[in-house]
């Protein structure tokens, strides 16, 4: 990803910003401008909210052959996480084996390196999951 | 006005290697090497782990003890010898990862392995002087030994935080020094990976020099002797040092052990001394007076004379992982693995 649109979204990364609708009350991540289940009524009625990074998998994949960015990092675990504030995200889950992973586990945000542009370009950094306790 | 540690979090990499492992590889007797510094495993960083990561979960983990407003941290400062970029600063990410960002000053520090102490004196000074209301101190490091070299036995990654400020202190700091001279003990020339030391200058005019110089400096400013303190705590190369220090000046084992974790985590550098001071905070209780003297090649000591509080009863200390908790749960890996997270193979290409 290039270095402007990477620091765009450097406040969903960091800090796993999404928007509240507070017409209805539900939360989405990335963050958006309107609520789907809204619409028009939500405009300008969307504020952002950071997630807690608490969450529990839902579904998991364990990831054998990647891209060739993420090719030392191989194999690596993609998570799809629910969070306790209704959005549901997919995040890696580091320092666990495949089989300790299981469907139900809580887990909570971690900050890790996401990519790096080669040895002289940028480090990009973001939020990458754990199993808790 | 009292001034002096808020909160603090430590961070520790879950990975571990032993001496023997290492031994192995290099055909030496790694587990003599283990026993003679004093070192039983040491801390590895994952693969996309690195001075920043570590720095922002330490941050994190202070602030969820002391969930003050982030936008209240007015500076912030990271102590290390292994920033991940030669320009473009850690301090910044750090910034925005716990959205302090913008309305604060922030630096990277850089003295060897006592950074993190130094940029706590700094904030102590911008507090007492009524400029900031919060100010953050990271020391952390992922440090490397050349392959095979001695250093490879210890050289660790880990770091912690501590918020400073004069509300809310959990541990009021009495006194404050520093004993510095320009001492070619150790070095890291840009663009080098690896450090080189100047062998006749480790150990005696370096370390034991500087810490004991330090520290009795502090104890005259503060009219105390080793007996008026529960704890002590000096920075730890290895495990061996500290030990031999604290008998110079007088202290005793009991006085020392709480804070001594260069034997199960290495040497995290910046991270060393904060990090044994924090263990040490994990359990004190209030009127417990500690002694931590810090130590950066180059050289240099940073002197602590504090005292616990009772805000400490008030404060939320199981709401982040205690230091021994965190390194309680761990991953050893063989040299293979170890090679790859710490880059030392050169892939096709670079
Ligand atoms: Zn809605």
């Amino acid at each position: 990803m290039p270095v402007p649109r990477y620091w765009r979204y450097q406040d969903q990364r960091y800090n796993l910003a999404g928007s509240r609708c507070t017409v209805c009350g539900t939360v989405y991540f990335p963050q958006r401008p309107l609520c789907p289940k809204c619409h028009r009524k939500s405009l300008g009625k969307m504020e952002r909210v950071t997630l807690s990074g608490e969450g529990r998998i839902i579904s998991y994949t364990v990831v054998h052959d990647p891209l060739s960015d993420y090719e030392h990092l191989s194999p690596y675990i993609m998570a799809l996480i629910e969070t306790p504030e209704g959005a549901t995200l997919l995040g890696q889950i580091v320092d666990a084996e495949p089989d300790e992973v299981e469907i139900g586990k809580e887990v909570e945000m971690v900050f890790r390196k996401l990519r790096e542009e080669g040895k002289s370009g940028t480090i990009q950094y973001g939020y990458k999951f754990r199993l808790k306790g | 006005m009292d001034v002096g540690i808020v909160s603090y979090g430590v961070y520790i990499p879950k990975y571990r290697i032993l001496p023997e492992e290492i031994g192995r590889v290099w055909g030496k007797d790694g587990a003599a090497m283990g026993k003679g510094l004093m070192v039983e495993m040491k801390s590895v960083p994952g693969l996309d782990e690195d001075t920043v990561t570590i720095s922002v979960e330490a941050a994190r983990r202070a602030l969820k003890r002391r969930p003050i407003d982030p936008r209240d941290i007015k500076a912030i400062y990271v102590g290390s010898e292994s920033h991940p970029y030669a320009v473009k600063p850690t301090a910044t990410i750090v910034a925005e990862a716990i959205q302090a960002a913008p309305d604060l000053t922030a630096a990277d520090l850089e003295f060897a392995c006592k950074a993190g102490t130094a940029g706590i004196q700094a904030l102590l000074g911008l507090v007492k002087a009524g400029y900031i209301k919060y100010g953050i101190s990271i020391g952390a490091d992922t440090s490397q030994g050349a392959p095979g070299n001695a250093l490879e036995y210890t050289a660790a990654a880990g770091g912690a935080a501590y918020v400073i400020g004069a509300e809310g202190v959990i541990a009021k700091v009495n006194h404050t020094v520093s004993f510095t001279t320009d001492t070619p003990d150790f070095w890291r020339r840009e663009g080098m990976k690896y450090p080189s030391h100047g062998e006749r200058f480790t150990g005696t005019p370096a370390y034991f020099k500087h810490i004991t110089g330090c520290a009795k400096m502090l104890m005259e400013k503060a009219g105390t002797t080793p007996k008026d303190y529960d704890y002590a705590v000096f920075h730890q190369p290895n495990g061996k040092f500290p030990v031999r220090v604290a008998k110079m000046l007088g202290f005793e084992m009991s006085q020392i052990e709480k804070g001594l974790w260069t034997p199960k985590i290495g040497n995290t550098y910046s991270g060393s001394m904060l990090v044994g001071l924090a263990a040490i905070l994990d359990e004190a209780e209030p009127g417990d007076r500690i002694l931590a003297v810090s130590f950066g090649s180059g050289a240099g000591s940073d002197g602590f004379d504090i005292t616990v509080t009772e805000e400490m009863k008030r404060y939320n200390r199981s709401a982040a992982p205690t230091v021994k908790e965190i390194t309680s749960v761990y991953k050893i890996i063989d040299y293979a693995l170890y090679t790859k997270f710490r880059e030392k193979i050169k892939m096709e290409g670079e």
